[in-house]
C-alpha cells in the first residue's frame, strides 16, 4: 500500500469505487462541510474537496479535509498548480500528510480569469504532470524535488485528472499515459455526457493497457435543469454535452428527477465498461442528492436518504 | 520585437499635472513597427497634448524628438539639449527606452506614455502576438517551434490541459491553444514522440526568478585602459 487510504484499499481489492465532490464554502465557518459530510456519510469511499474551484477563493481544501476527517470521512484533496509554487506545494503536502490526508488529486486548475479575482497573478511554476513527479518523489524517495532528504516521507495515493472531451482527442490517451508515468495511481475524468466519445477514449486506453496501470474513476454530474446543461455545454471549458441530453432535460416534467435518472443510467452504463474502476460524482450545490443517486445506481443500496 | 500600446491620453495628461515644459519622445525601432511609439505617434501625441493644453489653459510647451534606438545610451545622448529645456519627458518608447533616458538624465522626470506589453511579432497587419516568454532556457526544440511558456495561458510544459477545445484555449474563444498548435506542428514534423517525454519542473533561475538578468560578453567588455582612452 502506498498510502493505506480507504480509496486505495477499495481500488486495490477490485471493488467499484465511489467518490463524491464537496465544494468548500466561501466562509470562515466549516458548518457546510460538516453538513455535507452528514448528508453523504456512507455513500462514497472518499470525498473530494475542490481547491478554489473556478478560481474563486474558498476555504482551503486541506482545512476542509481536516474537518471531514474529524467527521470520520476520508478526504481526497485537490491541489492546483495555479496558486502555489513547488515550495508551497511540498510544504502543503507535508502539512496535509501530518494532518492525516492520504489522497491528493494533482491538477493544473482553472485559469484565474474564470474566477471572481481575474486580476490575480497565477503561479504555474509547475504543471499537473510535474506536480505528480514531485509528490511521487516525496513519497517514494523521501526527498523534496531538489533531492534534499525529508525526515519522514508523506504517504500518498496520487490522483490526476483526465479529460476525454478536450482536444486534440488523439493525444488525450497519450497524455494520460504521461500522467501514469509521472506517478498517477488513479484518475478522475471530466464529467461524462458524451458517452460515445468516452467509450472511444476507453478503447484507446485499453489498447495502451493503461487500465491495468491506473484506476480510472469516471466523472458524472447530475443535471438540475436544461439551463445547467446548456451552461455546461457552452460555458464550461473542456465539456461536451450532446444536444440529446439538453433536449431530454428540456422536455422533462420534473427536470431534477430527470437529471438524477440520467446520472443513474450513466453510472449503470459506466460500470459495464472494461477498465472503469469507479465513479466520481460531482454535484456542486446539490450534494444532498448524491445518496439517492448511489442508492438508485445500486452502488450503495443501503445509502441513507434524507 | 517589443510590442507596446500607448496609454490613454487622459492618463498621460494626469501624469503631466504640475509640469510645464514637456518633451515627447519615441523610438524608431520595435514600437514604431507596432504603431505605438514611432515618429508618427510622437507627432500625434505631442499635438494632442498641445490641444489639451490649449483647451484646458495649461500653458504647456511641448517639444518632440524620436530617437533611433531609445535603449542605447549612444542614441539617447542626442536628447541632451532638449532634456535640458524640459521638466518632464514622456517616453512612448518601451520601458527599456524610458529607463535609459532616466539613467542618463537623473534630474528630469521621465513618464511612461506607453505600456510595454511583450516580446512578439506582427501576426497580420495591425495584429501583434506575444511569442516569447524570455525564460532564459529555450525549449522550442521540444515543442515544434512554438513557445509554451508564454503562448499557453498556464505556461505548461506537459500540455495541453483539459481546457483545450476546438483549437482554443479555455481563457477565451479568440486565443489559440498553444499545445494544440504544438501537437500539430510535431505531427507535421513526424516528431510526436517528443510529446511522450515527461518534461520535468523547469529551472526558472535563468528567468525572472533569478533576479534581474545580466549577460556579460567578456570579449566586448572594455578594459580600464580602454575606458580611460574613451573618456
Amino acid at each position: 500500500m502506498k498510502a493505506g487510504s480507504n480509496l486505495e484499499k477499495v481500488l486495490r481489492d477490485g471493488r467499484f469505487a465511489v467518490t463524491a465532490e464537496i465544494g468548500p464554502p466561501k466562509s470562515a465557518s466549516a458548518e457546510s462541510v460538516r453538513r455535507h459530510a452528514e448528508e453523504m456519510r456512507g455513500c462514497a469511499d472518499a470525498f473530494n474537496l475542490t481547491d478554489n474551484q473556478t478560481a474563486m477563493a474558498r476555504m482551503s481544501s486541506i482545512a476542509s479535509a481536516v474537518v471531514l476527517i474529524e467527521e470520520g470521512l476520508e478526504p481526497v484533496i485537490q491541489m492546483t498548480c495555479r496558486d502555489r509554487n513547488r515550495i508551497a506545494m511540498q510544504s502543503d503536502i507535508l502539512g496535509a500528510s501530518a494532518l492525516g490526508i492520504k489522497n491528493v488529486l494533482c491538477i493544473s486548475g482553472d485559469h484565474q480569469t474564470f474566477g471572481n479575482q481575474k486580476e490575480a497573478k497565477n503561479v504555474y511554476d509547475v504543471d499537473s504532470i510535474q506536480e505528480l513527479m514531485i509528490l511521487r518523489k516525496m513519497r517514494d524517495e523521501g526527498r523534496v524535488w531538489s533531492g534534499e532528504e525529508l525526515e519522514v516521507a508523506p504517504r500518498l495515493f496520487l490522483g490526476a485528472a483526465a479529460n476525454p472531451f478536450a482536444d486534440p482527442f488523439e493525444f488525450r490517451v497519450a497524455r494520460l499515459a504521461k500522467k501514469v508515468r509521472a506517478g498517477a495511481d488513479f484518475v478522475q475524468t471530466q464529467s461524462i455526457f458524451d458517452m460515445e466519445r468516452f467509450e472511444r477514449w476507453m478503447e484507446l486506453v485499453r489498447v495502451r493497457g493503461l487500465h491495468e496501470d491506473v484506476h480510472i474513476l469516471a466523472g458524472v454530474l447530475p443535471l438540475k435543469s436544461h439551463r445547467v446543461a446548456l451552461y455546461m455545454k457552452n460555458r464550461v471549458s473542456g465539456m461536451l454535452v450532446p444536444d440529446a441530453i439538453v433536449e431530454r432535460m428540456k422536455a422533462a416534467k420534473d427536470p431534477k428527477e430527470e437529471g438524477v435518472r440520467i446520472c443513474v443510467e450513466q453510472i449503470e452504463h459506466l460500470r459495464s465498461i472494461e477498465g472503469v474502476h469507479g465513479v466520481h460524482i460531482m454535484a456542486p450545490m446539490w450534494e444532498e442528492r448524491v445518496p439517492e443517486i448511489v442508492r438508485r445506481a445500486k452502488l450503495r443500496p443501503d445509502a441513507r436518504i434524507e | 520585437m517589443i510590442i507596446g500600446e500607448q496609454k490613454p491620453l487622459q492618463e498621460i495628461c494626469a501624469m503631466l499635472e504640475g509640469h510645464q515644459r514637456i518633451l515627447v519622445t519615441g523610438c524608431r525601432s520595435c514600437v514604431a513597427i507596432c504603431l505605438a511609439g514611432g515618429e508618427k505617434e510622437v507627432g500625434i501625441l505631442a499635438e494632442s497634448l498641445r490641444l489639451h493644453s490649449d483647451l484646458r489653459g495649461r500653458d504647456w510647451e511641448v517639444t518632440e524628438f524620436t530617437t533611433e534606438r531609445q535603449c542605447e545610451k549612444e542614441w539617447v545622448r542626442e536628447l541632451s539639449d532638449l532634456v535640458a529645456k524640459s521638466d518632464a519627458v514622456v517616453s512612448i518608447a518601451c520601458g527599456v527606452g524610458a529607463q535609459t533616458i532616466q539613467a542618463l538624465f537623473p534630474e528630469v522626470r521621465v513618464l511612461p506614455g506607453l505600456n510595454t506589453s511583450n516580446m512578439g511579432a506582427p501576426e497580420e497587419p495591425g495584429v501583434f502576438m506575444e511569442k516569447c516568454g524570455g525564460c532564459g532556457d529555450c525549449v522550442l526544440h521540444l515543442t515544434g517551434g512554438i513557445c509554451p511558456i508564454v503562448r499557453c495561458a498556464k505556461g505548461m510544459l506537459n500540455g495541453p490541459c483539459g481546457g483545450s477545445q476546438n483549437g482554443k484555449c479555455e481563457i477565451g474563444h479568440d486565443t489559440p491553444c498553444a499545445w494544440e498548435e504544438i501537437y500539430h506542428s510535431l505531427e507535421r514534423l513526424g516528431r510526436l514522440d517528443l510529446l511522450e517525454e515527461l518534461i520535468p519542473p523547469k529551472n526558472w533561475l535563468p528567468s525572472r526568478s533569478g533576479g534581474p538578468r545580466r549577460i556579460v560578453r567578456p570579449e566586448a567588455v572594455l578594459t580600464r585602459e580602454e575606458k580611460e582612452m574613451r573618456g
